[in-house]
């Protein structure tokens, strides 16, 4: 009977008339009939001996029954989803709960008027062990965890002092109400009015916190508002499970009260223990998942999910356990798996998450409307008060508690704020719906509660965005990192708990310095693979270097034309008088060079598709641009003291990705003689020619026979990076941004003299694009050096050469080899 | 002689308020700190800062000391650096942590933000000429990730580089290939912090509590 509903509400959905609803009505119920004609869960499905011929047809739907049904409710709840959001302008003003909650309440009116019955998607067992963990985890893991951690006092005393303050509040006040005669609920005893109440005190502000990124409200309010939902979440289902055993309980007496309060001490801490644990024996096994990048993320999630089942097991916060055992994991696993790894896991538990929210909350909707309700108006308004008056006493009450040990204290605005984000949500619903059935009242229970969730996700929800506007509540600047905001906000931290140490006051930077000393001396070595610490900077470096380095490629594709004609003469000019035409060079240069970047990408891209089903393409590409884009600006900025200043062995490679440094330096090294070593003078045009060739495949696999596969990939990836960087400096210089100068007045003076050749007219060091191909042809011993570091580079000029007009180029090299040394 | 004093000092406290914006009560502690710092004396050496133990583990010491022993933040109008400061000129330091008051007007907090990227700037000019270089900026970086495990030195660099490369591309927009960008002015300094929260991050909360007696304690 129940695929009736599955039917009518995709019916619905797809708003096809009324009419055609009865015709498709008559086919399930034939269909529902089938099963017993067969054994259920037979696999084979052969039908019985009475029956002497094959079937030609058959179905078995018992046995596909629960899975079909979930699928096609998470289906239905998707598809409302995408439904409203391709009208922006809806969820941009309407939270998107309110709008699952709606279709919910459609799909009820449907299934009320064909007498269906809701099916029973939502049981106590199935929302503890599969909806409530995907929906806590994903919380706990997308935690921004530095803003939580400076914040943490005030979030712990919200979630925890604040969920216990408001139900008992709102318990002994509702139980104070039910002695009124009037309101006909005398039944409802103390323990059932804290039950109640408990359930209604979690607080789960999604649409708040959705309106909050959109106006990016300040970092304080939206952590407290997070942790506050996330950990009241956790002290609800402690108070739930207590108070419906103490409901079951005929007497209560006051040792069940001290016990309750040990119980809950022990539940929580269990639960952070259990976590920690679980969270660190994550970390530890993706050390080793390197190997086995295909099934990486399933750690992170059965590790995850172990800690909840665990967690349940013994009876403590399994709440708590999962969302400790994400925060601690998420660090080091991160740091740990591959980036594409690292994306699953973020996409998994997102999409997992909000599956079950979704869910949920459009199961609310058909519950309101198909089952049957006790309307105790009393009683529920009653609730509606006490609920909101509680929680505005509790967040001023605590408010005040916390504002003297708060660096950033909360004003009147932020408290205004904080009471009107208690919005109810999804997990009070799921609570209250699994109520044992022993609570005589639980369906004023039930109704209450929708009314509540009703109430504050529609009213609150909807009015929070333009009350936010209103009384212009401080705002975080969030947007556009830069290198330098980076630098002086880790600058500031460090500062200011130097001068708390200073002053012999032990502030929040205290105790991160005190916890950034024994992460970095004991925890990373233990559960990093790759034990380099790397600081905010440099991650925030890199990530905006491969920003940059993806804007290049994606703009490089227009400026594709080049007239090899233009090179030639300017490539005479400048070997005359060097710098006046160096812009000219350089913007040719290149453009040459993102053909021919642009080409190997290609290859490079072709070339990974081939890889095998269990194993994920690499992703040295993101590593290579990585390379590529350092070493851009590298030499662009130390342009002429970098080949042969000592200083640095070899200075591309200054920031590989971790572990690779030595290995690839060292293959350049090699490769840098090997070419002037293998080809002669006279066949040196086929050989860039051949060079360049194998520089595009070389990903593929193919390339010089002199040359192992592996150096084979290096050769390409240091080539690319000398044609990359050559360009990028170009780019530097007549893009305007200035990198070529910046570094003069610092390089210089450590730069012995000799050194600084990039004034010399035809010195060997001259860094812009001619001046290297002269190198070619002199001997090796001279210089060794330069060669070594500058080697490969030569492959890679004269590919371009190559590509370009060797004609034109060749016959400027040569008279210049004369005038070397 | 007791009461006399306390008198005396309790004058100087109101004066010192007056003229640094801490409480009464802020300045008796940080008196008190002070006096544990300098063991008695009226006086604080870099010697006593240096020896601080707290102190080690942070990246930048050495900046944050050198920020006491400099002229530019103890109101003095030149360029230098003292060998040894009295309370007053301690207290002159640390105000430049001070939070915002609230009520000011809009110009009284963009002073207050000048000063303390002021302070921030300072650090980074060592050599005082109103000017940030790269290798002071580089050496900046450097301390600053120095505690940070392992990271090449090259690393830093880079870092550093693309950070003023960034000063330059915002500050200077478009550039002639023969200009270059000799290092990051006070103008640039501010320009390229407008983002920069300054007023909430950098901010001590100076307890009223008398703490240094706590931790003694402890």
């Amino acid at each position: 009977m129940t695929l009736v509903c599955f039917l009518t509400t995709g019916l619905a959905l797809l708003a096809l008339p009324r009419g055609s609803l009865a015709e498709i009505l008559q086919k399930p119920t034939a269909v529902t009939d089938l099963p017993s004609v067969h054994p259920a869960g037979d696999p084979m499905a052969f039908p019985g001996a009475e029956q002497s011929n094959l079937p030609v047809f058959a179905m078995n739907y018992t046995r596909i029954q629960v899975p079909f049904e979930i699928t096609l409710w998470v289906l239905l709840a998707s598809f409302a989803k995408i439904g409203f959001h391709i009208y922006h302008k809806v969820t941009f003003w309407v939270p998107e709960s309110c709008l699952l909650i709606s279709i919910g309440l459609m799909v009820g009116a449907i299934m009320h008027a064909v007498y269906e019955q809701p099916p029973a998607v939502l049981s106590y067992n199935i929302f503890f062990l599969y909806m409530l963990p995907p929906m806590v985890l994903e919380s706990g893991y997308f935690m921004p965890t530095r803003p939580f951690f400076e914040n943490i006092g005030t979030v712990l005393l919200f979630a925890v002092v604040g969920t216990l303050w408001n139900s008992i509040g709102v318990g002994v006040s509702l139980y104070a109400v039910c002695q009124i005669e009037a309101l006909q609920v005398q039944d409802i005893n103390l323990q059932e009015n804290l039950l109640f109440a408990s359930i209604i005190s979690a607080v789960d502000p999604v649409a708040v916190l959705n309106v909050f990124e959109d106006v990016s409200v300040n970092e304080q309010l939206y952590i407290v508002v997070f942790g506050e939902s996330l950990f009241s979440d956790a002290v609800t289902v402690v108070l739930y499970n207590m108070f419906t055993f103490i409901a079951g309980m005929p007497k209560v007496e006051s040792v069940d009260v001290a016990l309750g309060v040990a119980r809950f001490f022990v539940v929580g801490l269990g639960g952070l223990v259990f976590g920690l644990v679980f969270g660190i024996v994550a970390s530890f096994t993706t050390r080793f998942t390197s190997n086995v990048r295909e099934i990486e993320p399933l750690f992170i999630f059965m590790y995850s999910y172990l800690a909840y089942l665990v967690a349940e097991l013994f009876n403590i916060s399994s709440i708590m356990a999962i969302v400790t055992c994400a925060l601690t994991m998420k660090y080091y696993v991160e740091e740990n798996v591959s980036q594409r790894s690292c994306t699953t896991i973020r996409h998994v538990i997102k999409m997992l998450g909000s599956i079950a929210e979704t869910v949920i909350f459009f199961f609310l909707g058909v519950v309101t409307v198909t089952t049957e309700h006790e309307w105790n108006w009393g009683y529920i308004l009653f609730t509606l008060l006490f609920a909101f008056l509680w929680r505005a006493l509790g967040v001023l009450v605590l408010t005040q508690i916390i504002n003297p040990f708060r660096t950033i204290p909360f004003n009147f605005k932020d408290q205004f704020i904080l009471v009107y984000s208690g919005l109810r949500g999804a997990v009070t619903f799921a609570l209250v719906f699994t109520l044992p059935d022993h609570i005589v009242r639980k369906k004023l229970f039930v109704t209450a509660t929708i009314c509540v969730i009703v109430f504050t996700v529609f009213i609150q929800g909807i009015s929070i965005r333009p009350l936010l506007e209103f009384i212009n509540v401080r705002r975080t600047n969030r947007n556009l990192k830069t290198i330098n905001i980076e630098v002086h906000s880790r600058l500031m931290e460090h500062a200011v708990a130097g001068i708390e140490d200073l002053c012999g006051q032990w502030g929040h930077y205290y105790w991160k310095d005190k916890f950034m000393k024994v992460n970095n001396q004991f925890l990373r070595k233990i559960l990093i693979k790759d034990n380099r610490a790397e600081s905010s900077i440099v991650a925030l470096y890199k990530k905006l270097e491969l920003q940059n380095a993806m804007e290049i490629l994606d703009t490089m594709s227009d400026s594709a034309s080049v007239s090899p004609a233009i090179v030639s003469p300017h490539e005479e000019e400048r070997r005359g008088s060097g710098k006046p035409n160096r812009r000219f060079v350089a913007t040719d240069l290149r453009n040459m060079h993102d053909i021919l970047s642009k080409n190997m990408y290609r290859i490079r891209q072709r070339s990974t598709a081939y890889t095998g089903k269990h194993s994920f393409p690499n992703d040295s590409r993101t590593k290579e641009i990585l390379i590529r884009r350092h070493t851009t600006i590298r030499r662009s900025l130390r342009q002429g003291g970098f080949q042969g200043s000592g200083e640095a062995g070899y200075p591309k490679f200054f920031s590989l990705p971790t572990g690779q440094h030595l290995e690839r330096a060292q293959g350049l090294r090699n490769r840098g003689n090997r070419p002037d070593e293998t080809l002669s003078e006279v066949d040196y045009p086929s050989a860039h020619r051949s060079r360049i060739g194998q520089l595009s495949r070389s990903s593929s696999g193919a390339g010089l026979p002199l040359h192992r596969l592996d150096t084979l990939t290096e050769v390409s990836c240091s080539s690319i990076v000398d044609l990359i960087d050559e360009r990028g400096g170009g780019r530097g210089r007549a893009g305007g941004r200035g990198k070529s100068r910046l570094n003069s007045s610092s390089s210089e003076p450590r730069v012995p003299a000799p050194r600084c050749r990039s004034d010399s007219p035809d010195g060997p060091g001259d860094r812009s694009a001619g001046g290297h191909g002269n190198r070619d042809t002199m001997p090796d011993e001279e210089e060794p050096l330069s060669q070594a570091v500058a080697g490969p580079e030569e492959p890679s000029d004269h590919g371009n050469s190559g590509t370009q007009n060797p004609l034109l180029r060749r016959p400027q090299w040569k008279p210049l080899k004369p005038k070397k040394p | 002689m007791g009461t006399s004093y306390s008198a005396r000092t309790e004058h100087e406290f109101q004066d010192l308020s007056e003229r640094t914006r801490f409480s009464i009560d802020q300045i008796s502690n940080l008196n008190k700190r002070f006096k544990q710092l300098s063991n008695n004396k009226e006086t604080l050496s870099r010697e006593d800062l240096a020896s601080l133990p707290d102190l080690d583990n942070n990246p930048i010491r050495l900046q944050i000391i050198n920020a006491f022993f400099d002229k530019r933040n103890l109101g003095h109008n030149e360029v230098g650096i003292v060998q040894e400061i009295c309370f007053e000129e301690f207290l002159m330091v640390l105000s430049h942590f001070q939070p915002t008051r609230t009520g000011t007007t809009e110009d009284n907090n963009e002073k207050l933000r000048q000063e303390k990227l002021r302070f921030l700037f300072n650090m980074h000019d060592t050599d005082g000429n109103g000017i940030i270089t790269l290798d002071e900026y580089r050496q900046a970086v450097e301390e600053l990730l120095s505690k940070a495990g392992t990271i090449e030195p090259e690393t830093v660099k880079a870092i550093a580089d693309a950070a003023m490369l960034e000063v330059a591309s915002t500050t200077r927009g478009k550039m002639e290939p023969d200009e270059f960008y000799e290092g990051i002015t006070f103008e640039h300094f501010l320009q390229m912090l407008k983002t920069l929260d300054i007023e909430t991050t950098m901010h001590v909360r100076f307890l009223n509590l008398d703490t240094v007696n706590m931790r003694c304690g402890k």
